[in-house]
């Protein structure tokens, strides 16, 4: 069998995050822990999103529960790779209901950022969109270019899911910015912005 | 030794469901529990509820933060050899103030028969409040519909995360026999 090489990585992690967000329209937004998080508040701030500080491995789940509670909005869960990993069983947990608004897009920089720049599986033989396809997700995809990117967006916020994505980014230094922490404010705000005034009963 | 499973029969299971009925749950998560294999059949089978099998009890906790992020209520089932697979996402219910109603049976503790279920089942309660969930055992069946339904306005009117305790003695022992 001929060895398949991989293609070169160029694409920005700050670029991607924009380049989605951007046709986000009224689509709710759950960020994984440390750089998803960074990126999507570089991007913009929003109220909408669910900025996330912790709870390492959940970010699909959390996708899963709000994709369920709101059938016609749009949910976009934007993770890392290392994020991902923690949290596999929930890609078949996400298969098996098959919540068609629901997107789960991992910037895969194939290591763990946030602590340190280590090698994650993803960059070791890991294919996480494989996972995803073989768990039974709709549609599945591995994205390195700009015109992949451009071909997908579509289907990032259109198409019937669960989809998944993972977008190969590569581990350049960005910049540092840091957007709300506090939970509890960060909970308010988001409920606030998509029940109104249901929000506090 | 005598089991309340007798006395109080097996009802206990459709109060728990009229309750969360009249509570307005919608996303039901679980991991299967003998002792809630009717619990959980009443929730696959009603229409306004959506019951999600879980590979890990801790993607639970991730699902039901969603689900109140998206204005719905939920509850997680387990049994209580799946406490410690939640402390992690435990953290964020805290941080966030989300509220959290779990019904956990309780194993490791009356009349067991399996040592490996000792360590977590006894550890159960200090591993809940430790993670800054309100505890609330329940021992007898007669009470147990009462209690989920205290619970349950704790959690959703006061914000706070509560898991109900369901006493081994309630759901009877496991027949190693057959
Ligand atoms: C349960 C848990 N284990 C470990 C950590 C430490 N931690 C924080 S971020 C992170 C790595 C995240 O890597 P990834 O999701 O790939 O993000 P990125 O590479 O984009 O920074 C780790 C291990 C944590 N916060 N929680
Ligand atoms: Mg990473």
């Amino acid at each position: 069998m001929a060895v398949t090489k991989k293609p070169k990585i160029t694409l920005e992690r700050r670029d991607v995050m924009t380049t989605i967000l951007r046709e986000r329209g009224d689509a709710l937004l759950v960020t994984g822990l440390g750089s998803s998080t960074y990126d999507a508040y570089a991007t913009g701030d929003h109220h909408l999103n669910f900025y996330l500080w912790g709870a390492m491995g959940g970010a699909a789940m959390i996708g899963l529960g709000l994709a369920l509670a709101q059938p016609k909005r749009r949910v976009l869960v934007i993770t890392g790779d290392g994020e991902m990993l923690m949290g596999l069983g929930s890609l078949a947990t996400i298969a098996v209901e098959k919540p068609k608004n629901l997107a789960i897009i991992v910037l895969d920089n194939q290591h763990y950022g946030e602590t340190g720049m280590q090698q994650a599986h993803t960059g070791r033989g890991v294919d996480l969109a494989g996972i995803a396809k073989a768990a039974g997700f709709a549609a599945t995809g591995t994205l390195y270019t700009a015109q992949q990117l451009k071909t997908w967006l579509p289907k990032i916020h259109k198409a019937a899911g669960p989809l998944f994505a993972s977008i190969k980014v590569t581990t350049n230094p960005v910049p540092m910015v840091l957007p709300l922490r506090d939970g509890t404010a960060i909970k308010h705000r988001f409920r606030e912005a998509l029940l109104g005034a249901k929000a506090f009963e | 030794m005598k089991t309340d499973q007798q006395s109080s029969s097996t009802i206990w299971p459709d109060q728990i469901f009229r309750v969360l009925k009249d509570t307005g749950i919608r996303q039901v998560a679980y991991v299967p529990d003998a002792g809630h294999s009717k619990l959980i059949n009443l929730c696959r089978a009603d229409k306004s509820m959506r019951a999600v099998s879980l590979t890990t009890e801790e993607e639970g906790i991730a699902m039901l933060a969603g689900a109140w992020l998206g204005g719905e209520r939920g509850v997680l089932l387990m049994q209580s050899s799946g406490v410690g697979n939640c402390i992690n996402m435990l953290g964020m219910i805290q941080e966030c103030r989300l509220p959290l109603l779990t019904l956990v049976t309780m194993r490791g503790q009356w009349g067991e028969f399996n040592p490996w279920q000792s360590p977590m089942g006894q550890g159960t309660p200090a591993a809940l409040e430790n993670a800054g969930v309100i505890v609330q055992p329940v021992d007898h069946a007669d009470e147990i519909g009462e209690t989920v339904a205290a619970a349950a306005r704790l959690a959703f009117s006061s914000y706070r995360p509560v898991a109900v305790l369901i006493s081994q003695r309630v759901i009877g022992f496991k027949n190693w026999s057959k």
